[in-house]
């Protein structure tokens, strides 16, 4: 069986080891790249983020990445945007007023508010709304100070609760984007990944 | 609702898990790496990994450690130990740490904590803080460093509460007081840290049994430290988690 290949989107941030391994022990061959019509074309990708949404925009645009990343979105090949990134696929933030994101998913990112002790970190439980193929109501491990309030018209996806109710995932065919990280939520998470990643075979044989 | 974390923590000197009571007389504990998965087996939240090794050369293999762990781990790992400056953050992130713990540096420069935090994010920084009670004061408690060695004029409470506003993600509370006592986590200091910051906060420091872990959760507490209590056999993270279930704590089963 062919191992599928995974293209991280390199965005500068010092820590992809957990991602990448988390890929590696599912069988998956792991690159990370900015090139853009890499990040365009290849069976899968994975918009990672950790880090400030102004900073991260800026590295996307440098590179024409935020293009191709909104350009899978449209075309609907597999993208799996994890915690920053899910965020960054919406059409601002709080946390940098003033920068327009990838805005593939409509809505504004905002700030968890007191008494909840900001940032969200650790286990909280993901319940799918009704359309959700890829997400599962599981616990699932998060570490943010921002989210999306609601999930957008024409998008699936998931919510949890931290002082009220937010978009914990979005989900349309192949395009999954994750508050949390799947790839530091053990189980629950690996098979969430896994099931993304059984897409890039599907997608790769459809155009035959 | 956000759950309650358990996280069992390694100190590793050179490469292998070592145990002893305020890191004297230390006794090998075993492989890091295998030792973190099965506590992950068992249902830890996360997995911290103290790096205590003594010189500058065994602080160049940590890294690869940490490498070794995190490829065993599909649950969160912070590394401390160390870190003085961004750079040795970037180094242990890079190798496959999720956040990074600083301690005596950020006590000598609290601007580490901002440089760490625009950096890599909030959600990658830990400050330890290590306080032990203030003689004849109550409920005073002061920041000792260089592990316990050294006890500075720094407030424990108003410490934290800087740390938090320096744009820490998290306090990692240790009672220098506590620590390897068993005689249960200082719920008095608990308290006042968790009710100074709007982080979330990690007590660490003298349990022996689940009834502590307990005790620390009512008292204000995000997540607990122990290293003994797993290390020794004598509770498995899944027993503790159910009876902190049965007691009506939110733990992930």
């Amino acid at each position: 069986m062919n191992r599928p290949e995974v293209v991280i989107v390199d965005t500068g941030s010092a820590n992809l080891a957990s991602v990448a391994a988390a890929l590696d022990r599912l069988d998956a061959r792991v690159h990370v790249s900015n090139d853009a019509s890499r990040i365009r074309d290849a069976p899968l990708v994975v918009l990672p983020g950790v880090g400030a949404f102004g900073p991260a925009m800026d590295r996307l645009r440098a590179g024409g990445l935020d293009a191709a990343v909104r350009n899978r979105v449209q075309r609907g090949h597999p993208l799996l945007a994890i915690c920053l990134g899910m965020q960054l696929l919406c059409e601002g933030s709080e946390e940098c007023k003033g920068v327009i994101g990838l805005s593939v998913a409509p809505g504004l990112v905002r700030r968890f508010q007191p008494p909840a002790r900001v940032p969200q970190m650790g286990w909280n439980m993901v319940t799918p709304t009704p359309g959700a193929a890829l997400l599962q109501a599981a616990a699932m491990y998060f570490a943010n100070s921002y989210r999306l309030e609601c999930i957008p018209a024409g998008w699936a996806g998931a919510t949890s609760d931290f002082g009220g109710t937010f978009a914990s995932a979005l989900e349309r065919g192949p395009v999954l984007a994750c508050q949390f990280h799947p790839e530091l939520s053990g189980e629950h998470g690996l098979q969430l990944i896994g099931r993304w990643l059984a897409l890039g075979k599907d997608s790769e044989g459809g155009s035959c | 609702m956000l759950m309650r974390r358990i996280i069992p923590c390694l100190d590793v000197r050179d490469g292998r898990v070592v145990k002893g009571v305020r890191f004297q007389g230390l006794r090998d504990a075993g492989d890091p790496a295998e030792l973190a998965a099965r506590y992950e087996a068992e249902g830890a939240d996360e997995i911290t990994l103290l790096d205590i090794s003594a010189t500058p050369e065994a602080r160049e293999t940590a890294a690869a450690t940490v490498a070794k762990v995190r490829r065993a781990l599909s649950i969160p790992l912070t590394v401390g130990g160390g870190v003085r400056s961004a750079e040795d953050a970037a180094r242990l992130l890079g190798a496959g740490a999720d956040k990074v713990g600083i301690n005596t540096a950020a006590v000598l420069r609290p601007d580490l904590i901002r440089e760490c935090a625009d950096r890599f994010g909030s959600q990658c920084i830990v400050v330890a803080v290590d306080a032990a009670g203030v003689p004849g004061e109550g409920a005073r408690w002061q920041v000792v460093t260089r592990s316990g060695a050294q006890r500075t004029p720094l407030d424990a409470v108003e410490w934290a509460g800087r740390a938090a506003s320096l744009g820490t993600g998290e306090v990692l509370l240790t009672s220098w007081d506590r620590d390897g006592t068993r005689s249960g986590y200082d719920l008095e200091l608990t308290r006042a840290i968790a009710a100074a910051v709007g982080v979330p906060v990690i007590a660490s420091g003298g349990a022996a049994g689940p009834e502590h872990l307990l005790g620390a959760f009512r008292a204000g507490a995000d997540a607990v430290l122990a290293a003994s209590i797993f290390h020794d056999g004598e509770f498995t993270v899944r027993a503790v988690k159910q009876f902190l279930l049965e007691r009506g704590v939110e733990v992930r089963p």
